[in-house]
């Protein structure tokens, strides 16, 4: 023990903590998966992995780009240009990728708004893009209101080595998980009653876990929020271009014109291509802020995490093809919500409800009436079963930290369609045979 | 309240010193032999420019490398959606690999124990995450690399305290500068973690001695603290004495199994030795299973990009390449450097001798008008606007002499390096002249062409302590 306490001394408080969150059961249920995959002809009895926010709806029309484009990486067609990118470390990242992400950007947002190149500052993927923005905006102690549920990395990502603090502001089943100016205001008193200096506001939008986008209104209402009490809004809006047909994605940077004397010091924006594109071992994290002080500062710590240059140079190059992205978008939206119908529909059949969204790469299931007790120790319980014995992997609300027990987050996006079937008789069967030997909850 | 935070407002990573703005002249007025033979030439960035034909014709004959291919089949999918922080495993064998054949195979690494994370910038400031926090320092011999202040002070609120090394002694570690250097830490209310060296030195382009190394050795042994080895110039290491690495004495001395062997940790990056800045790859190596596990979480703020990780994998695996990228890059470093030190020489000017890396530590003292640090930068204004050269000053990397500056030979062809030669000797003998009537008089003259600024002193690196002290 002595020895222990000792070999911590020698490392920091940081690197010994708990901070990276990564003994939750979020990241529990992968090891399930990982010692026993799924596959249709070679372990059809395996864990189907149900727990990963990917996008791997559209390779196919990526892998066609890529056989057309030679020039957009280092083939001999395009090893004259290698020297320069090879070289290229500057962190401002390649005009040509900046102005194409600050496009494609505009694209998503139905160009009713468009991003300055001049604005997008790199960093290492979403995570590095969230710590950045914490570092530049909040000292340690600082906290930020985020609405619960919400991602499980954030606790890694804004937390632990910038030592700032996540306040949730609890959303509940009451109203469909959405998201208030009230709930916001409340949690925010508090806060300031208990001295905790509040810096800002972060939202999720389109939201993970839900897949719910906010409306117009309540965007609006937050916007002016922040302003009344000069602190931060940050939007991370990393599933932005997983909408469904119509999209109702509103972005805060349309919103942000219509609020009357909004001072765009505050507002900053979050932006990745790990989602929308499906690309997320690329590293493209952007950190996107209509205050100077912070594109400059955000711009040197992108140091720590500069997307490599190949990278830069093949992205901008693929955004760049607007054919090819116009295209990309509409048949991704297509095939994400053909998805979503199928799995909701389905479990429709079988009496589970589920929060419905237009988004996301997930959705929110409903298994309250499932549950042993309404408690999150039933949840877990609940949740071993469904890892162990029904063979998914999905994530219990409890990895959220969402107030009430019972929720799981469904990922479908991350698996060919054989399997989406696989995975919903699976559930269908369980809950069938649940159904029949739960009392019904009070 | 304040709307920002403390990092933002303050100007503690550095960016402001001298290092960083030549580069911005540069910026302005670029040389193009053909477009602005009068621009300013770029000797104050280290890069390797010289082997890049190598790199490029191993492209052009496996193109699969770089087309997302693997024995012609795509894989595009599977790199798109790889971003398990434990790092491709193919990649981290190839670079253990790789780093043991730079090392003479004398040491082997295991992959297990690496971490991948994007560029060494991103590897120093995460071991300090791991090794320190704010009120704790880390021991640094002078002149040291610029963007440490950034790297490893900025966010993780950890001090830098020097290890004064003087030109005495070839700036050459010594045991009571070391002792020295702990004291001061200790007067200042930090409790020190570690050492961190930078081997072969940037910027002195010399690699460590063996007493170095032993001494450092056993002051980490007897402090019980750790020490870090940046040893992202080992391979250009391309004259005698060779290089040694820390983990070679470790061997030697059979450290393995001792408590100072998980105390010890590497950092490497491909940028210089290979030449490929852009594509941030920066390696921790650590023998403590603890750190390796932490610094690998912490990578998730910084990975290397899939894509890279592949073409690279596949690049350093083919043996018959490294070996002979390695050899000839040598090769061609010290072809350099030589030419360089002969340019040098004809403008009467020495520079300390160096095996490796991709500058010089050139001496102009003699051509200070004062043995002062003002001297030195109205000296390097005058190499900035007149002789039209960035080179970067020794205050800029903290050297306790005025006078010492690091002049980069590597990222230029030769034509630009025998040009710029012949500015500076051009330059020296123009004012040498000067140097030789009374002080007085050169004083006078120089300050009558040059006053300056107040930007000079806005060199926030140094707090106001240091400037007392000096």
């Amino acid at each position: 023990m002595a020895v222990k306490n000792r070999k911590q001394q020698l490392l920091s408080g940081i690197a010994t903590n708990d901070g990276h969150g990564e003994n939750s059961p979020y990241f529990h249920g992968w090891d399930a998966y990982e010692r026993n995959r799924f596959h249709p002809t070679q372990n059809p009895n395996g864990v189907i992995q149900m727990g990963l926010a990917e996008n791997q709806l559209c390779f196919d029309l990526m892998e066609k780009w890529i056989k057309e484009n030679p020039k957009a990486i280092c083939t001999p067609e395009g090893v004259n240009e290698f020297k320069g990118i090879a070289l290229f470390d500057d962190y401002h990242g390649l005009m040509g990728f900046r102005e194409a992400v600050a496009k494609f950007m505009g694209k998503v947002r139905g160009n009713r708004v468009t991003f300055d190149p001049e604005r997008i500052v790199m960093s290492g993927g979403a995570t590095g893009a969230n710590e950045t923005i914490m570092f530049c905006l909040a000292d340690p102690g600082d906290a930020f209101l985020v609405p619960s549920p919400y991602d499980p990395g954030f606790d890694r990502d804004l937390g632990w080595r910038t030592r700032a603090q996540i306040v949730p502001v609890n959303c509940s089943s009451s109203n469909d998980f959405r998201l208030t100016r009230a709930a916001v205001q409340e949690a925010y008193e508090k806060a300031l009653e208990s001295n905790i200096n509040v810096k800002g506001l972060l939202l999720t939008n389109p939201s993970n876990p839900l897949g719910t986008t906010l409306e117009r209104e309540t965007l609006k209402a937050l916007v002016t929020f922040v302003n009344e009490k000069n602190i931060h809004l940050v939007c991370d809006e990393i599933y932005s271009a997983t909408t469904f047909t119509p999209s109702r994605f509103v972005s805060v940077a349309e919103v942000m014109q219509e609020v009357e004397h909004c001072n765009p010091d505050l507002i900053h924006i979050i932006y990745s291509l790990s989602k929308d594109l499906g690309l997320p071992g690329f590293r493209v994290g952007i950190v996107y802020s209509y205050n100077d002080a912070v594109v400059s500062c955000a711009r040197k710590m992108s140091s720590f995490g500069l997307v490599s240059s190949q990278s830069q140079h093949f992205l901008a190059a693929l955004l760049s093809d607007e054919e090819f992205i116009d295209n990309f978008l509409s048949e991704s939206s297509k095939r994400l919500e053909n998805r979503y119908r199928f799995l909701t529909e389905g479990l429709e059949k079988v009496g589970v409800s589920y929060v419905e969204s237009d988004a996301g790469l997930f959705f929110w299931m409903d298994l309250r009436p499932l549950l042993m007790k309404q408690t999150f120790d039933a949840e877990l319980e609940l949740w071993r079963v469904i890892v162990d014995d029904v063979k998914l992997n999905i994530s219990p609300g409890y990895s959220f930290h969402v107030s009430e027990p019972g929720w799981f987050r469904v990922c479908f996006a991350n698996m060919d369609n054989e399997t989406v079937e696989v995975a919903l008789n699976r559930i269908q069967e369980f809950v069938q045979t649940r159904n029949g030997t739960t009392e019904a909850s009070p | 309240m304040r709307l920002l935070s403390r990092k933002v407002m303050r100007n503690t990573h550095g960016q402001d010193s001298s290092y960083f703005l030549g580069w911005e002249e540069y910026e302005k007025n670029r040389y193009d032999h053909v477009n602005n033979p009068k621009g300013i030439i770029q000797m104050g960035l280290a890069e390797n420019q010289l082997s890049f034909d190598l790199l490029e014709s191993w492209l052009a004959k496996n193109p699969d490398a770089a087309g997302f291919r693997r024995n012609g089949q795509f894989i595009f999918r599977e790199l798109a959606l790889f971003q398990d922080y434990h790092g491709l495993p193919d990649f981290k064998k190839a670079l253990v690999d790789f780093m043991a054949e730079i090392r003479g195979n004398k040491v082997s690494f295991d992959p297990n124990r690496v971490v991948l994370t994007a560029g060494a910038t991103s590897a120093n400031e995460t071991l300090m995450f791991c090794l320190a926090e704010a009120g704790d320092a880390f021991l640094l011999p002078t002149p040291y690399y610029p963007g440490f202040d950034r790297d490893l002070k900025w966010r993780t609120g950890v001090e830098i305290v020097p290890i004064q090394c003087t030109s005495s002694n070839g700036f050459r570690i010594t045991e009571s500068a070391l002792e020295e250097a702990y004291r001061l830490a200790h007067k200042r209310n930090l409790r020190v973690k570690g050492v961190l060296v930078t081997n072969p030195s940037n910027p002195l382009g010399t690699t460590m001695s063996l007493d170095e190394l032993n001494l450092l050795l056993d002051f980490i042994t007897e402090k019980e603290i750790h020490l870090i080895s940046d040893e992202i110039y080992s391979g250009t290491v391309f004259s005698s004495p060779g290089f040694v690495s820390i983990m070679e004495i470790m061997k030697d001395r059979k450290l393995e199994n001792s408590e100072v062997f998980n105390r010890v940790h590497i950092v490497y990056s491909l940028s210089k030795d290979l030449g490929l800045p852009g594509f941030r790859v920066g390696a921790i190596y650590s023998n403590d299973n603890m750190v390796v596990d932490a610094a690998t979480k912490m990578s998730s703020f910084g990975l290397v990009s899939s894509q890279t990780q592949y073409l690279l994998s596949e690049m350093l695996s083919d043996k018959k390449f490294t070996k002979n990228y390695i050899l000839e890059n040598h090769k061609r470093l010290k072809q350099r450097q030589r030419m360089l030190i002969s340019g040098l020489e004809k403008a009467a000017v020495s520079c300390l001798k160096s095996n490796a890396g991709l500058f010089c530590w050139v001496d102009m003292r003699r051509l200070l008008s004062s043995d002062t640090f003002e001297a030195e930068m109205e000296l390097w204004k005058r190499i900035v606007y007149e002789v039209k050269l960035n080179i970067s000053p020794g205050s800029s990397c903290h050297c306790t002499e005025p006078g010492w500056f690091r002049v980069c030979f590597a990222n230029m062809s030769e034509d630009t390096l025998k040009v710029a030669m012949r500015r500076l000797k051009v330059f020296v003998e123009s004012i040498s002249p000067i140097r030789s009537q009374s002080n007085h008089q050169a004083l006078k003259n120089t300050r009558r062409r040059w006053s300056l600024t107040n930007w000079v002193f806005r060199l926030s690196f140094h707090d106001d302590r240091e400037l007392e002290e000096r």
